[in-house]
This record gives structure tokens, sequence and C-alpha cells, in this order.
């Protein structure tokens, strides 16, 4: 595992501008650090763009559905959040490994790697953050009166359309829960990532891998802190700013 | 034209009901909570798929279980108003009624030729909540949205499964007359669930009375409220013959208003907001109406009507309910048991109704 921040292969360039552009904020942390934070955000971004809609028609069919199985899907839906995270990183590790039954072809046929990739760190996080959103958008769903769908019905609205026109509107703040409860959730990602992905810097170096690589090297407990710092202040913003848009949505909804 | 035939088990419960509507116009499927009648709705509607059954709406089939046929509901065409409005909570009052209108077929729109958005919105008085959301408007208007939106989805048939039953008596006062606006200015066969008689005589023409998931009897309101034998109405406090009657005159300087109806005459307090020669329906409730063997004198009553009694049926344990005809019209009278004896009643006997008083429960066009 290659162990410390310094050994990283530069992106010059995005440095530059991010230095330009942001002045004193930008050297607050190393450029190596700057990686970590851009590259956790962007591998929960894409967990949850990953994960979002296989999700929400997971939580449809587990909320609406009465078909065999269905205890069965449940179960497995929610494993993530009982098993060791680690032991998710193996599991994919068999899948989607270089001669996984899935990885394999995948690099034979497009030339696709996903282990020690930010898109196997992405699909290690998605993996871990699907249950939070199905578990979310489920209990949006529930909640919502089945009787509105069918007055959509009476009305002469078809099933797609009665869901793009009264269940998706009405379900969503439960999707948007979700998808921040997801995003946050996802930036912290450290087990299933470490292990699938590995911990490279610039590459699939997120946050909490960095600090933890900042812990393992010598005098790195400044470095940690200031991460620390910015994984507090990145969570706290996600939180509010899921509070204000939930209110939003709530009186969009007519509900508030 | 409409035929329903519904059979149906649930646990502990068998619906077995049949019966027909001849065109536009009110039939109420009445009777106590759990006799089906909302069961039956559902099957009409399409939300409920029967065991067996048959559903026929202006010629088209829309359900046959004999035959495999069920048409999907949102392609039925029936305008459903539920008890509790359903209303979409996101979107705007206008947006709510524009909802079954946008998704109404073109054809239906050209050849039924249904009341347009603007004259919908001055029927039900909705001018002023247009932009508002579901959530601000009172139980009252929601219900008049509820109405609206399915009368513009250009249904050939409206379901109303007792659209007033959750207001409180004012709400519903204000609405009935909505109603009663809408029922005319639809020119629709509704089917209208109830427990309320009130709503039965303001609204309806017709009346299926259900008991127990079975079809008591049908037929008109006043065929049905005139007979003394149908314990699901005769026990009821407020159970009476509705007669139509017609405004003979209007005297101003004694205070009263005098009525017309087939054999006879009636006199109440004045009404003065009614024109001579408006036609309305009254119920006259069989606990105000007595009965005499002579003529009674030095009495304060003015309504004292020669009638010969038909049939005495004994109601609860104490008390009779009494069939009397006054020409063509019929008129129940409730009299304890121990009258029919000192009385001497007997069916045939000449008589006299004594009308205490009478209800103008929501009199509506008879």
């Amino acid at each position: 595992m290659p162990n410390s921040i310094g050994a990283t292969a530069r992106r010059g360039d995005t440095d530059a501008e991010l230095t330009a552009i942001s002045g004193a904020w930008a050297r607050m942390l190393s450029a190596e650090e700057w990686d970590a934070v851009r590259l956790s955000l962007a591998v929960a971004g894409r967990s949850v763009l990953v994960s979002l809609l296989p999700a929400v028609l997971v939580a449809w069919a587990l909320a609406r559905g009465r078909f065999p199985g269905r205890m069965l899907l449940d179960a497995v839906v929610h494993l993530p959040l009982v098993v060791p995270p680690v032991v998710v990183g193996w599991g994919l590790l068999m899948l989607f490994g270089v001669r996984g039954p899935i990885g394999g072809p995948l690099n034979d046929w497009f030339g696709v790697r996903l282990v020690f990739t930010t898109e196997g760190a992405a699909l290690a996080t998605a993996v871990m953050s699907f249950p939070l959103i199905v578990r979310s958008v489920r209990l949006g769903l529930e909640g919502l009166d089945p009787g509105l769908e069918e007055a959509a019905r009476t009305l002469g609205a078809g099933w797609l359309d009665r869901f793009l026109t009264v269940t998706l509107p009405l379900m969503s703040p439960g999707i948007l829960a979700g998808a921040v409860t997801a995003f946050a959730a996802g930036l912290g990602e450290f087990g299933a990532v470490i292990t699938f992905a590995s911990n490279i810097p610039g590459e699939t170096q997120t946050l909490p891998l960095a600090i933890y690589s900042a812990t393992q090297s010598p005098g790195g407990e400044a470095a940690a802190g200031r991460l620390a710092l910015v994984s507090f202040a990145l969570a706290l913003t996600g939180l509010l700013l899921a509070e204000l848009l939930g209110r939003r949505l709530g009186r969009w909804l007519g509900r508030a | 034209m409409l035929e329903v035939a519904v059979r149906h088990r649930f646990p502990g419960f068998a619906l077995e009901a049949e019966f027909g509507s001849p065109g536009a116009g009110v039939t109420a499927l009445f009777g106590p909570s759990g006799c089906g009648k909302s069961t039956i709705l559902a099957a009409v509607a399409g939300l409920l798929r029967p065991e067996a059954g048959r559903v026929v709406a202006g010629g088209e089939v829309l359900l046959d279980t004999a035959r495999g046929v069920s048409v999907a509901p949102e392609r039925r065409r029936c305008g459903v108003v539920f008890q509790d409005a359903r209303l979409f909570p996101h979107l705007s009052v206008a947006s709510n009624l524009r909802y079954g209108l946008r998704r109404a077929p073109r054809g239906a729109t050209r050849d039924a030729e249904g009341p347009g958005f603007g004259e919908v919105v001055e029927l039900l008085g909705l001018g002023g909540l247009l932009g508002r959301r579901p959530l601000g408007l009172s139980g009252g208007e929601r219900q008049r949205v509820a109405l609206g939106r399915a009368l513009l989805a250009r249904p050939r048939l409206l379901l109303m499964d007792e659209p007033l039953a959750a207001l409180d008596a004012g709400r519903r006062a204000e609405v009935l007359p909505f109603l009663a606006r809408l029922r005319d200015a639809a020119g629709l066969p509704i089917l209208y669930v109830t427990h309320a008689l009130d709503e039965v005589d303001a609204l309806a023409d017709r009346l299926v009375l259900l008991e127990a998931g079975r079809v008591l009897a049908a037929g008109t309101v006043e065929a049905l409220a005139a007979r003394a034998d149908l314990p699901a109405l005769a026990r009821r406090r407020d159970a009476g013959a509705v007669i139509g009657c017609t405004v003979l005159g209007q005297d101003a300087a004694r205070g009263l208003t005098r009525l017309g109806f087939e054999g006879g005459e009636l006199v109440v307090a004045q009404r003065p907001g009614l024109a001579v020669g408006a036609r309305l329906r009254l119920r006259l409730r069989a606990r105000d109406v007595a009965v005499a063997t002579e003529a009674p004198r030095g009495i304060s009553m003015h309504n004292i009507l020669p009638a010969r009694l038909e049939v005495v049926v004994s109601a609860g344990e104490a008390e009779a309910m009494l069939r009397l005809r006054v020409g063509p019209t019929a008129l129940l009278a409730r009299v304890t048991r121990d009258s029919v004896g000192r009385l001497g009643l007997a069916p045939g006997m000449a008589v006299f109704a004594l009308v205490k008083s009478i209800a103008f429960d929501h009199a509506g066009p008879g």
C-alpha cells in the first residue's frame, strides 16, 4: 500500500488554478490534501449518481411490490449495513477483480478496470450507501397515501404517468434525504474503499484514507488534524444544506 | 343507462348486489356502514376487482368477469369523488382541476361537450381558490375542488363515495347546494354512496337500499320512503314519507305558505323565499304525523288531512308504523302500540292525519 502523501503523482494544472482562485484558502491545505478532499467529493458524488436510480426502484419494489423473494431482497439490500465493510470490499474484489466473473469480461471486452481506480472507489462507496438510500426512499413511500395514486388513476393517468406526476414528486423528500445521507456517509467510507480500491493518492485516497495515512506517517499529526477539520466542516455543511433543501421541498409540496 | 352486478366475498362478509339505473340523475346507495356500498363503488370504478360481476355504463361493458373483460380504471372514465377529497398536495387548485381534463380522451371532449374549465370554476365557486394549494383549503373547499376535478375529467359516470361524511354540519350545508347544482348541470348518471338520509332527500332520484351486502329494495326515493316495511329506513328517527310539492301561494297577512301535493294541501309557517309555482320535495317525518279517528276541533295544527289507513307495521317493541293514503300520496305515521289498540286502528279505516311540523331538509327541486 503506498503510504505517504508526499509520494503523489501531481496534478500540476488543477493545483495551479485552485491556488490562483482560492488564494489563502487553498494554502490552508497542501496540494495532496486538496486532492484527497476533491477525490472524496467526487467519489461520494459518483456513488450517489450510480446508486440513486436502482435504490429508488428497489425501494419501490419493497414498499409496493408483492412478489416471491421480497424478504430475501430486503435482507440482501441491507447486508452492507451489518457486514464488516472490509468484507464488502473483499466481495467486490472477488466479483470485479480483473479475473473476477464481472471484472474479467469488463476488462477484456471494454478495457474497464475498476480495482484500484477512482471508479472502483465510487462503486465500493455506492454499495455501502445503497441501503441508506433504499431505507430513506422507502420510508417516504410508505408515508405516501396510495389513495392519491388511485385518484390519479380514476382521472385517466396510466402507471408511468401516475409515477411521474404524483408518486415521484411526493416521494422526492425521501429521495433527497437518502441522497444527502448517502453522500455524507460516502465522504467517509473507509473499509470497503481501502480493500477494493486501495489507498492510492490522487486516485483512490479519499479523506478518511488520507487521514489514516497521515496518522501512520511520522509528523503527520498536523495534516491529520487539518483533514479531520475539513471532514467535520463538510459533514456539517451537508447536514445544514439537507435541512434547508428539505424545508424548501416540503413547502413546494404543500406540506409545511 | 347503468347496470351493476357485483359478487365478492371478504372474510366474514359476502357482497351480492345487483341494480340498474335508467340514465342521468342521482342513484343513492344507502345503508349502514359496512353494508358494502363503498365496495360496489370501487368495483364500478375498477379500483377493486370483484370475484364476479358485470358493469355496463352507457352501453359500454366496463367489467364482465364471465367474459374476462375488465377495463383498466384509467380508461373507464368514471369520475370518482372520495370522502377524503384526495387532492394532489403538490399541485395548485387549478392544476388539480386540470389533471383529469388534460388526460380526457379528445373524442370525448368533442362529443360529450362537458362543461369547460371556466364553467366548472363558476359552477362550484372556485374562482378565488385557483392559485392556492390544497393544504390551505377548508374541508368544504377541498371537496368542491374534488367535485370539479372529477367533473372536468369528462366522465361518463360520476361516483361519489360519501363526499360529505368527513365534513361537520356547517361545511356539509355549504357543499350540499353545490352538489345539487353539479347534478343539474352535469346531466350524468351519478352513483352516490351515503348513510345520511337528508343527502338522499336533497339529491337522489332513486334509492338502492343495502343491508349486509344485499339489495333490500330499489326504486324512487318517494316510493321507498313511503314503505313502512323497510326497517333500515323505518327504524330511523328521521324516517318519513317524501312527497313532491308545488308552492300554491304566499299569505303574508297570516304568515303562511300554502303547498299543494297530489291529493291535498299543506300549510306551513311562511317561507318567503319560495316563488309561487316552485317545485320542492318535503320529508314528512313519521314522528311528526299523528292520527285521529275523528276530526279534531280547537287544535293549533293547520294540517288535518282526511286519509285512509293502509298498513300497520310494528316498529320496535312499543311503537307501530302506519301508512296512510291521502289521495294517491302515501304518508307514514309513527304511533305507540297502545294508541293502535286504544283507537282500534286497522287497515282500511278512514282517519285524519295530523301533520305537526314539516321538515324542509334541504328541500331540493322535486
